[in-house]
């Protein structure tokens, strides 16, 4: 995606001195006299990406560094790779002013950089002592529990995150497995602890808990440098932010000098919207209306947040939101695969709320899931039979199969929708991703559909399969049909809806008509700001 | 790579295995690598035959012969081969769903129980054969899938692992066996019932010698008939019916499955009653054809050999059947040359191969120069 227009100030990169500077303005400049590390042109490639392109990130001794960027933005790696568990192609690194080169965690943690990640690695049936020491090679062959409880438990007080030794993992709650881990690097001797998305996993409450801490073990000298991708969080804890888009660094900027909004605008860059000729229609009658709607996600915690919205027929309405702000759990609600915690689903006046998927399929409302491989396909099935998935059910045959109906359904929609297989017998793991979405296209969009849930549609297509969706759904909407596009790709939410959305925490921030829905706008209702003057 | 050598030479210590996908792997090769595999198994076994002073050629000629090599012989394999079709197919079924039913053993169990219940109780004594072999069927089918639907449905409902609830029914249903026949059913402490009425057994096919002297002494029960009849129902259901697709769907991604509406919960506890209900006939088949009695070793571990037999057989209906047979000849040949080892080491063996093999039929080796392994 090019990246022009109003935030280009933020894209001079690679970075020199000028942002450099910047990095040091922070309010305990005194203290951040030198770089915990330095990263200089960092690359990685994985079959078919680029994840990190020649990226620069310098981090201060003693601050809180919050990398943000959406999903895919390199993010990880990037951590990966400072933290020894991935090497870089090519790139230098330095740690306290020292030239490193990590082969393994290990290395890693004797340089002093620990990562404490999403996924604890904890063993569960033995104590809290035992864990932290677990793997400590400066234990030698003899053990001696309780001068081991007494370290982990002095670790633990002098960093402020109490814990209990003789604790058995399984018993403890999320938020305190996390401190764990935390202690775990602290005792190895990190002074750089890198934390990847840390508060997925927690409550609120327990969110607050470790914000203190950070801030706490960051005063008492250590570097702190976390992953992140909600805006919330890096404004309430960083004093530095960096942020990523498509495995390269956008620009470093200390907190204090920056908004929120122009985060969102570093994150999802600024749009050049798609050529896509939007057929005149007189949008039809209310036909989805959603009402209230509280669901949660499988953490229990709320991700759709009271939520109302109206879809109309022959209408395309974008969401548009930083991911990970409900749109799963929306989707997964409309669509019946996920309870809803309250509110309404009205489809054409009645309302539907609480039926299961397979009612919803009978209703008629189809769904283009974002997970096409594990959601929207079984993969050893045939074409054929992926084609079927829904279909089978309401064919002819009874209780049989109608094998001869699924032959010739699957050679029409082979030939209409363009698939490119050697057979419809093919097993539809072998498909490219731009076929496998035709595939899912073909199958929801053949039914007697009235409303379609498109999830992210076109995500990691190439350009000429983006075409061929976008007119796909195009058609729907010409031919009647009620379509709820979620996208994280703003781009495609603007280029093609009648009505733009935008999500935030849950909640609906403001719905814009396209004429009136700029970048911009977006962008603030995006990071959760209402725009002055913006009727609600 | 730090090439050293002569250009266009490479030293045989730098040759590398390579494995290459087959992008669909046939039928032929199927058939190729599984006899190949055969083979392969044969002579690890033998080998371990000679070394314990033995000559696996004239044990293989006699269990071969003992089991295939007379009319008696078949007569015995065929026997042997029922109940472990009707459980391997059973095993089979929850198999194609990942559901990985291996308590065979138990709803076998539970389904002799059952049959010899109602030969025992509730048959009167002038109740044509038909309808009584009929109910003992219906009880033996009902019992192997109620101890089935259990495990089915806390797996269902609470994911409870399969492997494990199943696995400790099967020491559970032989205690209840057990406790009938030392207890309340058992005649004087031996561990057995009394024998049946005849009106409840099987006819057998020695049965019908009057008719035809040929068939005489021959104790092939037609129990045999259920084969068959199973094989045709599941293909029927696997391959032509709507449920049979659901099973397919919730066997590659129950994910999909559920997206495309399937009712998870439902169709396993379906899938685990349907794959009960065959080892629990197999159970019917046992008491009503062959002991005519409930004994305590009702079962020599057809349902565990079963697991072994559906896993060979692919799952696919034939397949385990032809399978099953095969084993059958193996049980009866072993008994042959007297060594109970003999047995299970084969059937291990075989299955050890065979599991281990299959890579083979996904991949193809090559071997490579490291230079082309770019």
């Amino acid at each position: 995606m090019p990246v022009e227009g109003t935030f280009r100030r933020h894209c001079s990169m690679p970075r020199t001195s000028e942002s450099q500077s910047r990095t040091q303005t922070g309010p305990r400049a005194a203290a951040h006299s030198r770089n915990m590390v330095e990263m200089r042109g960092i690359s990685k490639r994985f079959p078919g990406v680029l994840a990190n392109d020649r990226v620069n990130l310098d981090v201060a001794a003693g601050s809180i560094h919050a990398l943000l960027g959406e999903n895919g933005a390199g993010k990880s790696t990037l951590m990966h790779i400072l933290s020894g568990l991935y090497r870089p192609d090519s790139g230098t690194m330095k740690v306290e002013d020292r030239t490193v080169s990590f082969a393994s965690p290990l290395d890693a943690i004797q340089a002093g950089v620990g990562m404490v990640h999403q996924h604890f690695m904890l063993v569960e049936t033995q104590t809290v002592a035992e864990n932290v020491v677990l793997g400590d090679h400066r234990l030698g062959f003899h053990m001696d529990p309780s001068a081991i409880r007494d370290t982990v438990a002095e670790q633990g007080r002098a960093s402020g995150l109490e814990i209990d030794p003789d604790a058995l993992i399984w018993q403890l709650s999320v938020g305190e497995r996390q401190r764990v881990e935390i202690v775990k690097m602290l005792h190895r001797g990190a002074r750089l602890l890198i934390l990847d998305e840390p508060t997925a996993v927690l409550t609120p409450q327990e969110a607050d808990t470790l914000f203190d801490r950070m801030r706490g073990m960051a005063e008492a000298g250590r570097t702190l440098l976390f992953i992140s991708h909600k805006l919330n969080e890096v404004m309430a804890l960083a004093e530095t932010v960096t942020v990523m888009r498509q495995g390269r660094v956008v620009d470093t900027v200390p907190q204090s000098q920056v908004s929120r909004r122009e985060l969102v605008s570093m994150m999802v860059g600024s749009p050049v919207l798609f050529d896509v000729a939007i057929p005149p229609v007189q949008q039809g009658r209310k036909l989805l209306s959603l009402r209230n709607l509280t669901v949660e996600n499988d953490r229990g915690q709320t991700a759709v947040d009271n939520l109302s919205l109206d879809l109309h027929q022959r209408e395309i309405l974008g969401v548009a939101g930083v991911a990970g702000n409900g749109q799963r759990e929306l989707a997964e609600a409309i669509t019946g695969l996920r309870k809803l915690q309250g509110g309404a689903v009205v489809l054409d006046g009645f309302d539907v709320a609480g039926a299961n998927q397979r009612r919803m399929i009978d209703l008629g409302i189809s769904w283009v899931p974002q997970d096409r491989q594990h959601t929207g396909t079984a993969p050893n099935l045939s074409i054929q039979e992926n084609f079927d998935l829904k279909r089978y059910r309401t064919a002819r045959g009874g209780l049989f199969l109608d094998r001869s109906g699924q032959a010739s359904r699957a050679a029409a929609l082979l030939a209409k929708y363009g698939v490119a297989a050697a057979s419809r017998h093919q097993p539809v793991r072998l498909l490219s991703g731009g076929n496998l979405q035709k595939v899912i296209l073909a199958r929801e969009l053949s039914t007697e559909l009235r409303v379609l849930v498109a999830e992210s549609p076109t995500r990691g297509l190439d350009v000429g399969a983006i075409q061929t969706v976008h007119e796909l759904l195009m058609e729907q909407r010409s031919r009647g049909v009620a379509i709820l596009l979620l996208s994280e790709d703003l781009q495609e939410v603007l280029s093609l809806s009648d009505r733009v959305a935008v999500i935030h925490s849950g909640r609906i921030m403001g719905i814009l008509p396209r004429v009136r829905a700029d970048a911009d706008t977006i962008g603030m209702l995006m990071a959760g700001v209402v725009p002055a003057g913006m009727p609600t | 790579m730090t090439g050293s050598t002569v250009p266009g030479v490479v030293p045989a210590s730098r040759l590398r295995l390579r494995l290459e996908a087959r992008e669909q792997p046939g039928l032929p090769t199927h058939l190729a690598v599984s006899l190949l595999l055969l083979l392969a198994a044969l002579l690890l076994a033998g080998t371990v035959m000679t070394v314990a002073g033995g000559n696996p050629l004239d044990v293989y000629r006699s269990m071969f012969g003992a089991a295939f090599g007379s009319r008696w012989g078949l007569n015995d394999t065929l026997i042997k081969m029922v109940p472990l079709a009707l459980a391997s197919l059973g095993v089979a079924l929850a198999f194609r769903m990942k559901m990985w039913n291996i308590g065979a053993e138990g709803q076998l169990l539970m389904g002799a129980l059952a049959a010899s219940g109602i030969a025992l109780f509730a048959v009167p004594p002038d109740m044509p054969r038909l309808p009584a072999l009929a109910l003992m069927a219906a009880a033996g089918a009902a019992g192997g899938a109620a101890w089935a639907v259990v495990p089915g449905w806390l797996r269902a409902q609470f994911g409870v692992n399969e492997i494990i609830s199943t696995l400790m029914l099967n020491y559970v249903a032989l205690s209840i066996v057990q406790f009938f026949v030392y207890g309340p059913w058992g005649e004087r402490g031996f561990g057995l019932t009394p024998m049946f009425e005849r009106h409840t057994w099987l006819p057998r096919l020695t049965d019908f010698a009057d008719q035809w002297s040929a068939l005489r002494g021959l104790t092939l029960h037609l129990g045999i008939l259920a084969v068959p009849v199973a094989i045709a129902c599941l293909a029927i259901l696997l391959e032509r019916t709507k449920f049979g697709f659901e099973i397919a769907m919730v066997g590659d991604n129950p994910d999909a499955a559920r997206y495309a509406g399937v009712r998870l919960r439902r169709t396993m506890i379906i899938v685990m009653a349907l794959s009960g209900a065959l080892a629990g006939l197999a159970g019917m088949s046992e008491v009503s054809g062959v002991v005519h009695r409930l004994l305590e070793h009702i079962s020599p571990g057809y349902g565990y050999t079963a697991i072994i037999v559906a896993w060979l057989g692919r799952f696919n209906p034939l397949a385990v059947a032809v399978v099953a047979f095969l084993f059958g000849g193996l049980i009866v040949g072993a008994d042959e040359i007297q060594s109970a080892g003999i047995s299970s080491l084969l059937q291990g063996v075989i299955l050890f191969v065979m599991v281990s093999g299959n890579l083979l039929i996904r991949y193809r080796i090559r071997l490579r120069p490291p230079e082309a392994m770019r």
